[in-house]
């Protein structure tokens, strides 16, 4: 059994009440932050642990914290990115709704670090019942000393908040987000400048995801250094992998990085092998924006090596035979699964979230929705084939946010490792589009 | 009796001001926008289930913006309904992977027990069928969601029990008592 950092508690009963919470050790790290460290020095020791973004860029949190612009009299802003919207991943729900005080916990010591007197969680609006498990969380957290003015008598004080987004993928990439927290639609902002130097309201600001945050609380309490201890190299400590799609045991697993992909898929610690006595057929291993990844291509690289769950593992071999760790949204499908069908309904969904602000990604999410259709509802031409992989090259990077990006390489993945499948589409339209017909390289007569 | 069509009353109860209020505070003194989409939750919830466009002025007029603001807002995120609703509105999940556990499935199973295809309403007026995308609740597919609710895991046992236990619910707001 892996160590578990974040989630270690989190099946205690009542552990989402502040009680139970403090009496595990809760919120030992604002003590140790607010009572016997600088801000700096907390910026230093996350910096040290080699903490990476949990919200899907991988980028290093501690270096995010140390780019943001000096105080000059403005306020600053911390902002918890609980959007949470990218398809497969729902690890972020799990831990807000079993451990909302480890969230709060960490919006504490971050801000400190930070020095913003006013911080906010954005979460989606759907997920209205969780902002109320973290609002009654955020009421004991006040009632306790640790949110208000002169937390523990350090002299410093924090106001928190919890903010409803209104169902919107595009304000989960973070100046979006920052627009819709200031009330407007979300469509993102042309960057630079940064939100660490123009952000919420104009201030300096740092947008971090809810895993990034809620696992400061255990570097502050346990020194940078032991956190580094877990993990393999640049992809240090542990991860909130959400498993889902066609699996024995879907749910959200803490994971040292570097266990064995093979092994994650098929032992019974974690997802439990494919349903129904299945076989894999493939897996997106980072949220639907990364690349699938055909089963031998997600077991081993393309040297032969074990694909481990790790940022540089999972990229080896870049976007020709590799994915992304991306979000954790790890869903698997199995040999019963139209690839076609399921990256048509991708399409859709960023066809659907696409903010329309830009030309490339507004009208070309809607063409490669409009020819998956046709290929997947029996109307596709071959040369329908190239078209998806043409549009998808021409929306990479030509956007202002990434969400253009996210919506080219599925699809142009799903051409690169199922061409086969899309052709047998189009060649056998009947075939294809007959209840429950799958395409299946192995028995196919007709392919 | 002349039967003009019912418009809901622009009056906000107590209890709802009291949560605007509340949400207001929650924003510096000249950034009181910000408020907006909490505000257009809380008007939701009140006025059964949809905003209309006097709902929007209202809102617009406690924020002290111009009504546009409220409207370009309103019509940008997929949780207003702008139209009226049903007494419940069901928000079924048809991405990837809620599709991989079945979602096609259940949106089949729901279009021939309530007699009606998504986007539409039920005759009875009990259930607006929508699809949505991707709720943070992938592992639980196929699912959907009413109101602040997620009911997981569906099969056509559960779903026709659900609607079952939803047409005998009384719907409560979230600041009245036993909601
Ligand atoms: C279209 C799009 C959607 C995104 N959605 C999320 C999200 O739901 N949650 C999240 O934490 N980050 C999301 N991100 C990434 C954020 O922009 C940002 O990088 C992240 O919140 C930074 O936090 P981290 O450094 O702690 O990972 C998204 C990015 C894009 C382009
Ligand atoms: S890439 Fe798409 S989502 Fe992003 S700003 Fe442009 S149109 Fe909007
Ligand atoms: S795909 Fe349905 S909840 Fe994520």
């Amino acid at each position: 059994m892996g160590r578990k950092l974040l989630t270690e508690h989190i099946n205690v009963e009542g552990i989402h009440t502040f009680d139970v919470y403090r009496k595990h050790g809760g919120y030992a790290s604002v003590e140790k932050a607010l009572k016997t460290m600088s801000p700096e020095e907390v910026v230093e020791e996350v910096k040290a642990s080699g903490l990476r973004g949990r919200g899907g860029a991988g980028f290093p949190t501690g270096m995010k914290w140390s780019f943001l612009a000096k105080p000059e009299g403005k306020p600053r802003y911390l902002v918890c990115n609980a959007d949470e919207s990218e398809p497969g991943t729902f690890k972020d729900r799990y831990l807000m709704e079993k451990l909302p005080h480890l969230l709060i916990e960490g919006m504490i010591t971050s801000s400190y670090a930070l020095g913003a007197r006013t911080s906010y969680i954005y979460i989606r609006g759907e997920l209205l019942y969780v902002l109320r498990i973290l609002e009654k969380a955020i009421a004991e957290a006040y009632a306790n000393g640790f949110l208000g003015e002169n937390i523990l008598g350090s002299g410093y004080s924090l106001d928190l908040h919890v903010h409803p987004g209104g169902g919107a993928y595009i304000c989960g990439e973070e100046t979006a987000l920052l627009e819709s927290l200031e009330g407007k639609r979300g469509n993102p902002r042309n960057k630079p400048p940064f939100p660490a130097v123009w952000g919420l309201y104009g201030c300096p600001t740092v947008v971090n995801n809810v895993e990034s945050i809620a696992t400061v609380p255990w570097i502050i309490t346990n020194t940078a250094a032991e956190y580094a201890k877990f993990g393999i190299g640049r992809s240090a400590g542990t991860k909130l992998i959400s498993a889902g799609g066609n699996i024995n045991k879907p749910g959200v697993y803490e994971i040292e990085l570097g266990v064995p992909v093979e092994e994650f898929i098929y032992s019974d610690e974690y997802c439990g092998g494919i349903w129904k006595g299945r076989d894999m057929k493939a897996v997106i291993a980072g949220g639907s924006s990364v690349p699938i990844l055909p089963k031998e291509l997600i077991l081993k690289t393309a040297n032969g090596e074990d694909r481990l769950m790790t940022y540089e593992s999972l990229s080896d071999g870049g976007f020709a035979t590799g994915t992304m760790l991306g979000s954790g949204g790890f869903f698997v499908m199995d040999d019963q699964t139209c690839i076609v069908r399921h990256t048509w309904t991708l399409a859709r969904f960023y066809h659907h979230e696409s903010c329309g602000q830009c030309s490339p990604c507004r009208e070309g999410t809607g063409w490669m929705e409009k020819v998956l259709h046709r290929i997947e509802h029996g109307h596709g031409h071959m040369h329908d084939i190239d078209l998806l992989v043409s549009v998808a090259k021409q929306i990479e990077g030509n956007t202002i946010c990434p969400l253009g990006d996210a919506a080219a390489w599925p699809v142009a993945a799903a051409v690169r490792h199922f061409r086969e499948e899309f052709e047998w589409h189009v060649k056998h339209p009947q075939a294809a589009t007959a209840p429950g017909a799958v395409f299946n390289k192995a028995e196919s007569v007709l392919a | 009796m002349d039967q003009t069509v019912e418009k809901p009353q622009v009056q906000f109860s107590e209890g709802a001001m009291a949560e605007i209020r509340r949400y207001l505070s929650h924003y510096p003194a000249d950034r009181q926008k910000s408020a907006i989409l909490p505000i257009l939750h809380i008007a939701q919830a009140e006025f059964g289930g949809w905003v209309s466009p006097e709902v929007m002025d209202k809102v617009a007029e406690i924020l002290n913006i111009q009504p546009i603001e409220v409207y370009e807002v309103a019509t940008f995120y997929t949780m207003f309904n702008l139209k009226p609703v049903g007494k419940h509105v069901l928000e079924v999940c048809r991405t990837g992977p809620c599709m991989l556990r079945g979602s096609d499935q259940l949106i089949e199973h729901l279009e021939n027990r309530l007699g009606c295809k998504v986007g539409e309403t039920s005759a009875d007026g009990n259930f607006t069928l929508k699809t949505v995308e991707c709720l943070a609740s992938c592992g639980t597919g196929p699912m959907l969601q009413v109101r602040e609710q997620f009911y997981e895991n569906l099969d056509p046992a559960s779903a026709d029990q659900m609607l079952e236990d939803l047409k005998a619910l009384t719907v409560r707001k979230p600041w009245e008592e036993n909601y």
